[in-house]
């Protein structure tokens, strides 16, 4: 579900994005070219479509991977492929190597064959300018909203600071809109490294960086493990970029070198062993005080032992849990908006006169022709600048509108297929148009609309998915951030399905016995 | 004093005219038969009288109560007519998903205002009275034809209208069926009510009515008694 969401979203954003999917063909002559990963979407100076040319991609990393392709001989070809999922991409194949702002964080060592550090940066809080001078340190965040990029060491600090001060970390799928959802006062911080928070100040005035580093983290390249032989020859290859300055070229040219770099390289030069086997102890618990924070001296200590995926799955079942919830409290929520707007279109229809009928005709279309994301990002982002929602606020009405629709579509067959006899009957009663419709008309039109609506409400509980991408963490979020973290989607799949299907089973059987109980009589 | 005045009631669809001039007394007590041929307009103008039929000319008066050409009446007008006047339909129309007889105490309750378990009491006695006393639970789709028609009677008795309409009230019963119906409605006017019958069953007319109204082609071309020769039209020895 996660990569058809991400695929989705590709669809809003790049167009060079599709060339280069179209071009993307895993198994080509994979010997002469070096088929690099990464996202486009991550924007400069990473790497981003040129303008110029938008089948092309330019950033560091770009120039990163041709730096590589040159030292082993190969064309350099890049592969798209969304963020969160480059690991299990680079695990099965897709590419050789990815190169995407790609953090070293011990569960990446565990599973895949990385390569030395080539750049570090430092974990940067940013917060709007009135509260520079109160919100300096983590601790000053408790009980706030701070927002970061999923699947980072920023995320892991944060995830720490919620247990230490009670920060509330808000889980974003990019690094642009924390920093806009924080000038306009959705957040009040981002954790993001200096790269992205540089870029954050830069296009949103109003944001400052406080100056303290909340923790230091390193940009890795990733292969699979059983290139580990690739690997080291690209380890050879960067370090003697870090010697010869082309490295150090690349990181000007990008405006990103800093005093820090030359002293990674220092450690890296100083430590022939490869990547994998060296890891930077500081980056794996990165310390959320500033003053232990700087160059120390690098230490050769091997990470602690990664979790079972089992164990870890485990550790994360409360989370699921809690997520599930929300998931289904989001459905039930917003069902219940849809069933109200449903009925309020659905009654207009059929008994409103021909300007109200034309307009919700209007709207009906309008609502079930535009994909269910593009509305939810117009809700959330694009109308940022008039009304600010929180995203459950956002998330709900989301769903509710565009279920609205489809339920008012049901709804307005259910009531004109109630006989038209039978109102007559009502009217020569005495009964008035409204209690034909609540005594006569309604109840028998809901006995037709039970199983469709029940039918609607399961498509809706697996929709709600949709809603990660307004920062709402649901269960498939939830889900993807497990697999993430231990690298498999194997195991929180089967659990995420088990929790879909355990709440809409329950749901599609007492749909059969309330159609059943109500449904005796309703022959029509 | 007349239950029903209808004076030159005329009624068109689209550009035809269905009801051409058609004008007649009913007094209370009386049951009168409306007759004719398929197409002749018989139900068009019980439709007309209940207020589900737009007419273009004419009036009908019912104990105080004068309508003219204009829309279809609602709200108080329509609660108004209804006080005066109730219909059988020819298919019952029954409400699909309510029983027999909550069929039945439906309006009592929700246009009359009358207790629930008043309304339910008397409903249960009307459908005794009817014969289908034991069938007070059953729900429509699980009725015969018969029954239901009686259920339909029930529930237009129910709000004790002065004038009831009956549609084609023969057509789904079988002929022993059909004398236990006659013998009904001579039952229901003892009380001064009034029954206006749409019907082509001559049987059944000779069996009940007083009076006979043959509608041609959107006119009354015959208005006499009953019993008289060829009061039902134009099958005199059926």
């Amino acid at each position: 579900m996660g990569f058809i969401i991400r695929r989705m979203r590709r669809a809003f954003l790049v167009a060079a994005i599709v060339c280069g999917l179209l071009s993307a063909r895993p198994d080509a002559q994979a010997d002469s070219e070096l088929r690099f990963g990464g996202d486009a979407e991550g924007g400069a100076p990473f790497m981003e479509a040129d303008p110029n040319d938008p089948s092309r991609v330019v950033g560091f990393e770009v120039d990163v991977a041709a730096l590589l392709a040159a030292g082993l001989g190969r064309t350099p070809r890049f592969v798209q492929v969304g963020f969160a999922t480059l690991d299990p991409a680079v695990a099965r194949g897709d590419f050789d190597i990815g190169l995407s702002g790609l953090e070293d964080l011990p569960g990446r060592r565990a599973r895949l064959a990385v390569t030395v550090p080539y750049y570090e940066f430092r974990e940067v809080l940013t917060v709007r300018q009135s509260d520079a001078a109160r919100l300096t340190s983590l601790a000053a965040l408790g009980g706030r909203r701070v927002a970061t990029l999923g699947a980072t060491l920023a995320a892991d600090i944060l995830d720490r600071a919620r247990a230490e001060y009670g920060v509330v970390p808000v889980i974003y799928e990019d690094d642009v809109h924390p920093y806009s959802d924080l000038a306009v006062g959705r957040v009040d911080a981002v954790l993001l490294d200096a790269v992205l928070a540089e870029r954050g100040v830069s296009r949103n005035p109003g944001l400052v960086n406080q100056p303290a580093g909340m923790g230091v983290g390193h940009y890795i390249g990733i292969l699979a493990l059983e290139n580990a032989a690739l690997r080291d020859r690209i380890d050879g290859l960067l370090r003697a970029a870090m010697q010869d300055g082309r490295l150090e070229a690349i990181f000007r040219k990008w405006r990103m070198w800093n005093d820090d770099q030359p002293r990674l390289y220092a450690r890296v030069l100083a430590n022939t062993s490869s990547g994998s086997q060296a890891p930077d102890p500081r980056t794996v618990g990165a310390d959320p005080d500033p003053g232990t924070t700087g160059a120390g001296p690098a230490t050769t200590e091997a990470a602690p032992a990664p979790e079972s995926a089992a164990a870890a799955t485990i550790r994360y079942l409360p989370a699921l849990l809690r997520a599930a919830v929300i998931t289904l409290l989001l459905s039930c929520v917003s069902m219940a908006l849809a069933v109200a707007t449903g009925l309020a279109i659905a009654t207009g229809r059929v008994y409103g006169g021909r300007t109200l009928r034309v307009l919700l005709t209007g709207w009906v279309e309008l609502v079930r022709g535009t994909p269910l994301l593009l509305q939810l990002f117009v809700l959330y982002f694009g109308l940022e600048s008039f009304v600010q929602l929180p995203a459950v606020a956002a998330a709900v009405l989301g769903l509710g509108l565009n279920y609205g629709a489809y339920e008012s579509e049901i709804y307005r067959g259910a009531l004109e297929a109630v006989p038209p006899g039978q109102l007559e009957a009502a009217r020569t009663l005495g009964l008035s148009e409204w209690q034909a419709l609540r005594l006569v008309r309604g109840p028998q039109a809901f006995t037709l609309a039970l199983a469709p609506m029940t039918n609607d409400f399961v498509a809706l509980l697996k929709d709600s998915s949709l809603v990660s991408m307004i920062t709402v963490v649901e269960l498939t979020k939830q889900t993807s951030i497990l697999a993430a973290n231990i690298g498999s989607w194997f195991l929180p799949g089967l659990l995420c399905a088990a929790m879909y299907l355990a709440m809409s089973l329950p749901l599609a059987r007492l749909a059969r016995r309330l159609e059943r109980r109500w449904g005796r009589g309703g022959h029509l | 004093m007349s239950a029903i005045t209808v004076r030159d009631l005329h009624v068109t669809r689209g550009d035809r005219p269905v009801v051409r001039g058609v004008s007649f007394v009913a007094r209370p007590g009386e049951v009168l038969a409306l007759m004719g041929a398929s197409g002749s307009g018989k139900t068009t103008v019980l439709r007309a009288i209940a207020g589900l039929e737009r007419f273009s000319t004419g009036a009908i008066e019912m104990a105080g109560l004068s309508r003219g050409p204009g829309p279809l009446p609602r709200g108080a007008a329509l609660r108004e007519l209804h006080a005066r006047v109730g219909i059988v339909f020819q298919f019952h129309n029954l409400f699909a998903h309510l029983t027999a007889a909550h069929n039945v105490w439906l309006a009592p309750v929700h246009v009359r205002g009358a207790g629930r378990d008043d309304a339910e009491r008397t409903a249960r006695r009307l459908l005794d009275e009817l014969g289908v006393g034991p069938r007070a639970d059953a729900r429509p789709h699980e009725l015969s034809g018969g029954e239901a028609q009686r259920v339909a009677i029930a529930r237009a008795l129910a709000m004790n209208p002065p004038l009831l309409l009956l549609d084609e009230p023969t057509a789904s019963l079988d002929r022993e069926r059909r004398a236990d119906l006659a013998r009904t409605v001579r039952g229901l006017v003892s009380g001064g009510r009034t029954i206006l019958a749409a019907t082509h069953d001559a049987d059944f007319v000779r069996a009940c009515a007083d009076r006979v109204l043959l509608l041609e082609d959107g006119r009354i071309t015959r208005d006499g008694a009953a019993d008289s020769p060829g009061a039902t039209g134009d099958r005199p020895d059926d």
